[in-house]
């Protein structure tokens, strides 16, 4: 391994870590804008000019809070949950090819920091390890919200990690290949060839399943305040509680990439247009979290279960039987 | 403000009407049809569309409180004033310990004396308002409309027991002067135009 190799890789990282982490604090401010604006309200004015610094206020806060470890938790696994929600949900985005490859002073840039061959399994499966934070997290603390927190988290993942497989195996057969590059340049025709076309059904099965893995609404019951308090997090206080906030938009933003790559032509031949639409439906996915989020009401723990194992399988299994039939004959 | 909808007690002619709603399907084709119905029926799009029309309009209802503040109304009861008499500016209060009495939380003390001109003279009123739970009944009891409510409801205080006194309560001289006391239209104020429903005590039977 050369050394330019190891620096270009250092920087790609530090620098998709930056911008995540400003993305995940700015999210934030757009999630309240908009939930506002849908809710006609104004949302935060008060800090600089239409509220624009308040995520500057709550960083200050945040990282200046005291760190609360409660008496009756575990204390070793208490502070290492929120770790593992942020870490992991930066693990994933490893294998994302966020542009399209570009020269810069004679220099190409890859911007992906590892173009794996099981790209698409790490990041599910990357995505599937963060639920240990609120996991852990929950069944740390000592008190029961956090406990059915923690118990829901585990009910709902496991369940929507066998619909997003499942759904994702379509497309997977037709590209045969799990590198979301791969999945890219087989859409890179033009719009008439993205896989949207061909999979709808997994295509709204993926959708779905990305609304119950990074814990949004309608499938936010993991973190429910209406119901109780705030789940894994009703002990969490100051950086750490930080730390799921900013693993759980981050997770948004990373979904947000990886359904237009797979199912929505990625960003398409590589060119600067290219990278602009693929921006452009990043904007749009994580707009649809913030719209479900004024406009759905929540579904209820067994309600997911049924929709999950009853409706959802069944229709991904079918999926998947019809795609290969249609890809042998 | 029209107060028209909130007094209108004759629900039946507003508009209001049953929903109509299905009995729940209780064998499984049944749930199936409901199931298949809910699905394709389209209403989490009804959902996204009306939260979208909402933002599109930009019609925002927000008071931005500080700075802006939503008008109360006149029944409003807030922290005591004690008025003055328009003709004289004297004070309204002739002491005679009504408002005291009749406070439910016992808040209110007041001492009187004769003063030089051997009239009743309220030498000490205050208010407990730690105390006091802003039910009117001192501005209801009123004979001379002397205490009253107010409008000023931000307050703060340091301790518990706050005492508000006469003179704090009295509207200032320079206001009275300026003809700026504003009459207290709240519980126990006469009604507007009841001058014109006045009889005369008929004397001759
Ligand atoms: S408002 Fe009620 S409690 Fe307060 S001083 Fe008057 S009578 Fe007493
Ligand atoms: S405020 Fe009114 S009720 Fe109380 S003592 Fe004075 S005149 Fe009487």
């Amino acid at each position: 391994m050369d050394t330019a190799y190891l620096i270009e890789t250092i920087i790609k990282v530090v620098v998709i870590l930056l911008i995540f982490s400003a993305l995940a604090g700015i999210g934030t401010y757009f999630e309240r804008k908009i939930l506002a604006f849908m809710q006609r309200r104004l949302g935060p004015m008060n800090v600089g000019p239409y509220g624009l610094l308040q995520v500057a206020a709550d960083g200050v806060k945040l990282f200046t809070k005291e760190d609360i470890i409660p008496t009756n938790v575990v204390a070793p696994i208490f502070k290492i949950a929120p770790v593992i929600t942020a870490a992991t949900a930066f693990m994933a985005a490893a294998a994302i090819p966020f542009f399209p490859e570009f020269t810069i002073f004679g220099y190409t840039v890859h911007p992906i920091v590892a173009d794996i061959n099981i790209g698409i399994l790490y990041i599910l499966g990357m995505m599937a390890v963060g639920l240990y934070g609120p996991m852990l997290g929950g069944m740390a603390s000592a008190n029961k919200f956090s406990l059915l927190s923690a118990a829901r988290t585990a009910a709902v993942f496991i369940s929507y990690e066998v619909v997003s497989g499942l759904a994702i195996l379509a497309p997977i057969m037709m590209v045969g290949s799990l590198s979301l590059v791969d999945f890219n340049n087989y859409q890179i025709g033009g719009i008439s060839h993205w896989i949207v076309w061909s999979q709808p059904v997994a295509f709204i099965l993926f959708w779905i399943s990305a609304f119950a893995e990074t814990g949004r609404t309608p499938f936010h019951l993991i973190a429910n305040d209406h119901e109780i308090i705030d789940g894994f997090g009703t002990e969490y206080s100051g950086m750490r509680w930080g730390l799921f906030f900013i693993g759980e938009y981050a997770n948004m933003f990373f979904i947000s990439f990886v359904i237009p790559l797979i199912f929505l032509g990625g960003f398409g031949d590589g060119s600067f247009l290219g990278a602009i639409g693929l921006l452009a439906k990043v904007a749009f996915f994580f707009f649809f979290f913030l719209w479900t989020r004024a406009a759905w009401p929540d579904v209820r723990p067994d309600q997911l279960m049924w929709l999950c194992w009853k409706v959802l399988m069944p229709i991904a299994v079918i999926n998947v039987v019809i795609t290969g039939f249609v890809m042998m004959f | 403000m029209n107060m028209e909808a909130f007094n209108d007690r004759n629900v039946a002619d507003n508009g209001y009407f049953l929903v109509d709603i299905e009995d729940y399907p209780t064998d499984g084709w049944g749930k199936f049809k409901r199931v298949v119905k809910r699905s394709f029926k389209g209403e989490l799009f009804v959902g996204l569309w009306v939260v979208m029309r909402e933002m599109i309009r930009f019609d925002i209802h927000t008071v931005q409180y500080p700075q802006e503040k939503m008008p109360i109304g006149p029944r409003y009861r807030a922290i005591h004033e004690m008025k003055r008499l328009w003709e004289s500016d004297t004070e309204r209060c002739i002491g005679c310990g009504l408002c005291e009495k009749i406070c439910i939380s016992d808040c209110i003390r007041i001492d009187t004396k004769i003063d030089e001109n051997s009239r009743k003279e309220v030498s000490e009123y205050t208010i407990n308002l730690g105390r006091c739970i802003f039910c009117g009944y001192c501005a209801e009891v009123c004979p001379e409309l002397a205490i009253t409510h107010g409008g000023e409801y931000e307050n703060a205080s340091d301790q518990r027991e706050h005492f508000t006194m006469y003179e704090d309560m009295l509207t200032p001289l320079d206001v009275m002067k300026a003809g700026k006391q504003l009459e207290f239209e709240g519980f126990g104020s006469i009604t507007p135009h009841e001058d014109e429903r006045v009889k005369k005590t008929p004397l001759a039977y």
